[in-house]
Formats: C-alpha cells, sequence, structure tokens
C-alpha cells in the first residue's frame, strides 16, 4: 500500500520527477573545516538564545556558546575549535542582522569536555528529554521547533511517532542520502524516540522515489513490532506535517491545532538522526547535510556541513556558478527563502542551498486569473486559493478568513499550477499578517473595555460601601 | 566574489509549471480539431472559411479594443481565438460570411473586454455571440442544409433550394417523434443537420477525452450535464418512443456534446469548486431537457448555458469544499 493525501502537485519532469537527479546519486562529501563559523542565536523557534561567551575566550567544538532563552527554546554550539572573534549582529538567512558568535577555527577540531556518549538505556525520561534540549536539537526539516518541546508536550497525547522522510521539496536529496548512507542513525533515533514518548506506533514514512532506501530500513526495523515502514505517493507537499499525520493515520490536525491533537507526533529524518548521535556519541547539533543544487550551479552535490559556514564556501566546493544566478534559495524552490548574499551562515534548519539561472520562476507583469480552479484542485488544505486571491486584493478580510486564508500554510502549490502566474502566496502573506492586525486589534479593544468596565463597577463599588 | 547582480528577492514558490494561460488555451484548440475535420467532411471546405474567418475577425477586434483603451494586447493569450472557433461552431453552414464577424463583435468586445477581458465576462463569450446572432437573424440561424450538399460556394451567399435543405434532427424530437432516417450511428458521426460543429458527438468526446487527459477541464460539468439530459429523457420520453432510444437521439443529437464539453467548461462562466461544477452541469441538464420539452425553441443547450453562467459566483460561494481539519471540529461542536 501506498500513502498518500488529497490534492498537491507533481513538480518536475517526465525524466526527471522533482528535479532531484543532480543529486540523487552523489554521496554525502564533507566540506573542508571553514576558516570560521557564525552562529545566529536565532536558529530555532521561540526566544533567541544567549550568549554565554566573550570576544577572546577559547571554545572547544560542541561547547555551549549560547544557553536557552526560556523553555522553547535552544542553546547554540561551537561547530568548530577555536577563539571567538566576534558577538555582533551578521546577515541571517532571514534577512536581517541577528546577534551572533562568530569562531575563528584552530583547525584542531578539539572536542569539549562534556562531550561524551549516554547511557540512554539506564536513563530515566526527564534525563533522556534534558540531554535532547542541551543538544540544541530543533525540527531539521525547516521549522526548527525545539525538539524537547515537542516531546514534553506530546507525552500522553501521542500514540504515534512518525519520521518525516518524504523530502517532497524538489531538488533537494539530503535526507534521501542520510536514508540511504546512515540508516542505522535515523531509525536508531527513531527507536529512541519512541521509547521516551512511549507510543505503541512508530513509523518512517519515505516518498516511493526513494525506493532505494527500503532494503536497509527494513532490515533495521525487522526485529521491533513498533516499527513500520510506510512508502509515500510521489507529491508534494507529503512532508508538510498535516498532510502526513493524513497520508499515515487517516487523521485530521483540527484547524489551529497541533499534531499532537490528533495522537502524532512527526519529527524530520535529521532530527532523528541527531538523537541517535547525541545519545551515542555526546555531540550536540554540529552540523548539517546540505544540498547544493540548481541551474546556477556548476557540480551540484550534497555536502556534510559544519552549522555556521559561509554559503560561499559551499558554493567554492560546488565548483562555483556555471552561469550567473538570478535566484539565490535558502530552502527548497517551494517554500525556500531568497537569499541576496552568500555571506549567510547554514543555520540548523538549512537542508538546501538553491541557486537558479534560468527562466524557473516564469514571473509574468499583469497576471489575469482566467478563474481555471487549478489552484483549488491543488491546495492541498482543501481551500479557495482563487477566491482568497480575489477578496485578499480588496481587503475583504471577512470573506478572505471564510476561504480558508488562515487555515493556508504556504505551501505554494496554488501558485505553482496557476496557469496565469499570479504570485498567490504572497498575496496571502500580505492578507494574512492584515488579519491578524485586525484580530489583535480587536482583542485589544475589547480587552481595554472589559478592563474599563472593571473599573467602572469597581469604582461603583467603592462608592457603595 | 560570485556575480550577484542578477540576484532578485521574491516570494516563494520559486518554480511554476509548464502550463500557463497561452497552453491551455492551445489545447483547447487542439481538442477542437476533430470536430472541425468532421464539420469539413460533412459541410465542405465553406464550414472552415467560416472558421477562420471568425477566428480573424475575434483576433482584430480584441486587438482594435486594446488599443482604443491602450492595454497589452492579449490576443496572445489565444483564448480569443477559441471563442472564434465556438463562434463559427455555432452558426449553420448556410450563413453568410459576416454574420459571425458581427457575432464576434458582439462576443469579444461587449461579452468580453467591456467587462474587462479574459477571466472578467461572467458570460460565455461565444454563446453571448450566439444568443445575439439568434435574436438578430432568427431565419439565417436556423437554415439547415443536409450533409454533403454540394457547390456550396466558399465565401459567397448559399441558395438555399428544397435539393439541400435538411431538417435537424432535434426538430423531429422537439414533436416528440424520433429523427427519421437518421440512424444514432449518423449522429455520433455527424451526418445531420445543425451548426457546423455540434453534429458529430464522437468527434466532440474525442476532443473532450484530450482535454481529460491533458487534465485542462475535469469530467464534473460534463459527466453531470449529461448523465442529467440522458436520466431525465430516460425516465420521460415524450410521445410514448421507446426509452432508450428517445435518451441516446437526446443525448446526440443538437449541441449538447459540443455544450458540455466545450462550453459548459469555460474557466471563466463556470464554477471552480468540484461541488459547485455538479451543481451547475445538473442545472444546465435540467434547463436543456425544460426548454427542449416546454420552450418555444427547438434547442436549448446554450440558453441554459448561459442563464447559469449568471449563477456561477453564487454557486461557488454556497459549494465552499470542507477545509483539511474541520470535520472534526463540527462533530466536537456537535457533542
Amino acid at each position: 500500500m501506498v500513502y498518500s493525501f488529497r490534492g498537491g502537485i507533481h513538480p518536475g519532469t517526465h525524466a526527471d520527477p522533482g528535479y532531484k537527479a543532480a543529486t540523487n546519486t552523489k554521496p554525502i562529501e564533507k566540506l573542508a573545516l571553514p576558516d570560521k563559523v557564525i552562529l545566529p542565536v536565532s536558529m530555532h523557534i521561540g526566544a533567541p538564545a544567549k550568549p554565554i561567551v566573550s570576544v577572546g575566550d577559547t571554545v572547544d567544538l560542541g561547547q555551549p556558546v549560547a544557553e536557552a532563552g526560556g523553555f522553547v527554546s535552544a542553546p547554540v554550539h561551537a561547530t568548530v575549535s577555536g577563539k571567538v572573534t566576534a558577538v555582533a549582529p551578521m546577515l541571517h538567512p532571514n534577512g536581517s542582522k541577528v546577534l551572533s558568535v562568530v569562531i575563528e577555527n584552530d583547525g584542531e577540531d578539539r572536542p569539549h569536555e562534556s562531550v561524551h556518549p549516554y547511557d540512554f538505556a539506564s536513563m530515566s525520561n526527564e534525563e533522556r528529554i534534558e540531554c535532547i534540549r542541551s543538544a540544541g536539537i530543533v525540527g531539521h526539516g525547516g521549522a526548527t521547533f525545539p525538539t524537547h518541546v515537542k516531546i514534553q508536550s506530546g507525552i500522553g497525547k501521542c500514540d504515534t511517532v512518525i519520521i518525516n522522510a518524504a523530502e517532497c521539496e524538489p531538488y533537494i536529496t539530503s535526507d534521501h542520502r542520510l536514508l540511504l548512507e546512515r540508516p542505522e542513525e535515523v531509525i536508531g533515533g527513531l527507536k529512541m524516540l519512541a521509547d521516551i514518548m512511549g507510543v505503541p506506533n512508530a513509523i518512517i514514512a519515505i516518498e516511493e522515489n526513494k525506493a532505494d532506501v527500503f532494503p536497509g530500513i527494513e532490515k533495521l526495523i525487522a526485529d521491533d513490532p513498533r516499527l513500520k515502514l510506510y512508502p509515500l505517493k510521489c507529491k508534494y507537499p507529503q512532508g508538510a506535517e498535516k498532510q502526513l499525520i493524513n497520508a499515515c493515520t487517516g487523521r485530521e490536525v483540527p484547524s489551529g491545532k497541533l499534531p499532537a491533537d490528533a495522537g502524532c507526533a512527526v519529527f524530520n529524518v535529521d532530527t532523528a538522526g541527531a538523537v541517535y548521535r547525541r545519545f551515542t556519541t555526546g555531540m550536540p547539533v554540529i552540523r548539517r547535510i546540505v544540498t547544493v543544487s540548481g541551474s546556477a550551479v556548476a557540480e551540484p552535490k550534497n555536502l556534510e556541513v559544519r552549522i555556521g559556514t559561509q554559503v560561499e564556501k559551499l558554493i567554492d566546493a560546488c565548483g562555483g556558478f556555471k552561469e550567473a544566478p538570478n535566484k539565490l534559495l535558502m530552502g527548497g524552490p517551494m517554500m525556500g527563502v531568497a537569499q541576496f548574499s552568500l555571506e549567510i551562515p547554514i543555520f540548523k534548519g538549512t537542508n538546501a542551498f538553491l541557486c537558479f539561472a534560468g527562466e524557473e520562476d516564469k514571473r509574468v507583469e499583469d497576471p489575469k486569473c482566467i478563474r481555471c480552479g487549478k489552484c483549488i484542485g491543488a491546495c492541498p488544505m482543501h481551500l479557495l486559493p482563487m477566491y482568497m486571491n480575489v477578496y485578499g486584493k480588496q481587503d475583504d478580510l471577512d470573506n478572505a478568513a471564510e476561504c480558508g486564508m488562515m487555515d493556508c500554510i504556504e505551501c505554494g502549490s496554488c501558485a505553482y499550477v496557476c496557469p496565469a502566474r499570479i504570485p498567490l502566496v504572497a498575496q496571502f502573506r500580505l492578507t494574512k499578517g492584515k488579519i491578524q492586525a485586525q484580530r489583535m486589534a480587536a482583542k485589544a479593544k475589547a480587552d481595554a473595555e472589559k478592563a474599563k468596565a472593571e473599573a467602572e463597577k469597581a469604582a461603583a463599588d467603592a462608592e457603595k460601601k | 566574489m560570485y556575480d550577484l547582480s542578477k540576484v532578485v528577492v521574491t516570494s516563494s514558490p520559486h518554480i511554476k509549471a509548464e502550463d500557463d494561460t497561452r497552453s491551455l488555451m492551445l489545447d483547447v484548440l487542439i481538442a477542437l480539431i476533430p470536430a472541425l475535420a468532421v464539420a469539413v467532411f460533412t459541410f465542405g471546405p465553406r464550414a472552415l472559411v467560416l472558421t477562420v474567418i471568425s477566428m480573424v475577425a475575434c483576433a482584430v477586434f480584441e486587438t482594435i479594443y486594446n488599443k482604443i483603451v491602450g492595454q497589452a494586447n492579449t490576443v496572445s493569450d489565444l483564448s480569443c481565438f477559441v471563442t472564434g472557433v465556438l463562434i463559427a461552431f455555432n452558426i449553420p453552414v448556410a450563413a453568410p460570411w459576416w454574420m459571425p464577424v458581427f457575432g464576434s463583435l458582439f462576443g469579444i468586445i461587449v461579452v468580453k473586454m467591456l467587462f474587462g477581458g479574459i477571466g472578467k465576462n461572467f458570460m460565455n463569450p461565444a454563446l453571448g455571440a450566439r444568443a445575439f446572432m439568434m435574436a438578430s437573424w432568427p431565419a439565417l440561424m436556423t437554415t439547415w442544409l443536409i450533409p454533403h450538399a454540394q457547390n456550396l460556394p466558399l465565401f459567397g451567399n448559399v441558395t438555399v433550394t428544397d435539393a439541400i435543405s435538411g431538417a435537424t434532427p432535434l426538430a423531429a424530437l422537439k414533436a416528440g417523434t424520433l429523427p427519421e432516417g437518421v440512424s444514432l450511428l449518423d449522429m455520433l458521426l455527424g451526418q445531420t443537420g445543425g451548426v457546423i460543429g455540434e453534429t458529430s458527438a464522437l468527434a466532440l468526446i474525442a476532443g473532450g477525452l484530450y482535454l481529460l487527459y491533458r487534465k485542462v477541464i475535469t469530467i464534473n460539468i460534463p459527466a453531470a450535464y449529461i448523465l442529467t439530459v440522458a436520466v431525465i429523457t430516460f425516465i420521460f420520453p415524450m410521445g410514448g418512443q421507446p426509452r432508450l432510444m428517445w435518451m441516446l437521439s437526446q443525448v446526440l443529437s443538437g449541441g449538447l456534446m459540443l455544450g458540455a464539453i466545450f462550453m459548459a467548461t469555460d474557466y471563466v462562466t463556470s464554477p471552480v469548486t468540484a461541488k459547485g461544477q455538479i451543481v451547475f452541469g445538473v442545472g444546465c441538464g435540467l434547463l436543456t431537457v425544460f426548454i427542449r420539452y416546454f420552450g418555444g425553441l427547438p434547442e436549448g443547450v446554450s440558453y441554459s448555458i448561459l442563464i447559469m453562467n449568471t449563477l456561477v459566483w453564487a454557486i461557488d460561494k454556497a459549494t465552499h469544499p470542507r477545509k483539511f481539519g474541520y470535520a472534526l471540529e463540527k462533530k466536537k461542536e456537535a457533542q
């Protein structure tokens, strides 16, 4: 049986579905250690981490350089050994400058004293979760939600752990190569996550285009009845959390709720790998596998790089550009964030860096909707993108919300299929912001009125007395 | 250092599908070829001449309109050519050459461009043109020739003699009788009287299958439309006719196939939700049978679709699909 969901798209060509052919047979290559790494304190969703080192300090590999700034937060570790040369705002992939710890590499790659293997079996659940938290593990699929929060909020509510190995974003093959070359890391991590969360079902869900990894995975899961391999239909956005849960379990995460409300906890392939590496080697999150691809790249590759490595080094390793790029993307082509500089660092959620030189974007002046309805068929959330666009443009926020604006996951399927090339997702982001602002203003007003009424009542009561 | 001078920053997604408006319209034109080929075979090269005149007229009027209002020419999206073919497909082969020109003028300028051009018109331009021509030249619009009438002039007016004039199967059906001398096979192959593009059900279905294969249209509207007509005519045959024959004659005659496959599926003037498309198709089917049975005209396809066109936004609004993640909430609320 092949699992799937309703809606979605099939990017790519017949000869090259998903545009993955450039790198899906390329073994992971270790990138030479960079001269310096830039470690932003915000590489996760939640409160920024707080730097605990100063300029001039000598740090070791895996040493914490910033501690978590709250419960929903994650620490940051040195990804090379060397000297701290700056603790200052640096350009971040989000386009702004973010406080970052800059370390000059001394080339020794000297592990920190805190890095030692753990005995997973003898640890209590609290110790295990703390061990994951202190390793700075976050969702490596791109959303970068701190893993310990997901585990803690899911225990008792979840009966299923799913490893998201869909890798449905076109061009990206980093998860694919990890599953093929080091499946024991992923399955080991899955077992640990299932143990911690105490669930009877532990699923690894993989799109069919990666069938070459199935034999290796099947061998590893054979001895544990909790573990199951679910082949997924090759379709975007199969790896979107809600769609993946729906495909694997038939459940729907209710609108505005979390996967735990559908009894599921979903972890990325590399997140599971990071959990496994933490317990078996003690090493916190220091590296990423990054697919460098796209029509501008001379020699596309899958690179294993230290977090904080500047993108320019990856491009160098891929032989530079064969053509001047017109688009630089952190992440995949469907949801990746466009960049304007190669000085930005690889961060915990980076699974790909793509450079395009061709007409991939197909932008047009003055696009005209022909009401073909293809966007509606493609929407994995079963919304009405065409009408969301119409109402959004008119600032008719109520009708836009009625058509599903706030349930939009911005996967881009609608804009991908649009024959008129309407920038639907861009419009939705704009309108979502307006709806949020309106709701916040309404709430503020209601709160103020409530406070005023209470104050008046208190005054009246006081008078009575 | 790398050359980043060409780099632009835009919102995701950063790749798009190959199909654009132009390629979709080209697919529709390709899908119309079998019906055109049958028309030329049945009615002679005059059918082709009228079709080309109509296509050229539509492109010229759209260009002139764009020039006058000072906007970029939209002819390259090919939608005006689809309108052109469909206008020609909706006139009899005996019609004078200037009639589709006036039809195009009305369809393109009044129905399409004055409402804002592609995507903004609320009625199907070709059907608007047909209604306009029916109102203006009712006699010319209902002058039917027998198939393979000889010596039709390419451009000049057709002198209609008894020898070449013939009735359409619909005229017989209107009277509650099965068409005489026209077999179901004739209707499938288009060997009957009728407007240029409607006669061969088989050629139109072939075009429809191509559109389905290319995912230009979904099956919802044509299936709902044709099935509705089939079911009602099967249940209520007129004049005590045998049900099956009556139903098949109704389904295969007149403009039903052309309307259901190529006119009712016009993107701009049909619903975008799946449920809405079915409602729309059923509505078209009900109205078609209603007009065929009780109306003053033998054919009801074009007016049915035009009437349903005006309801599209209301149908869409009433048929919002269930959003992902909302079923559970409703159940909870009910508890």
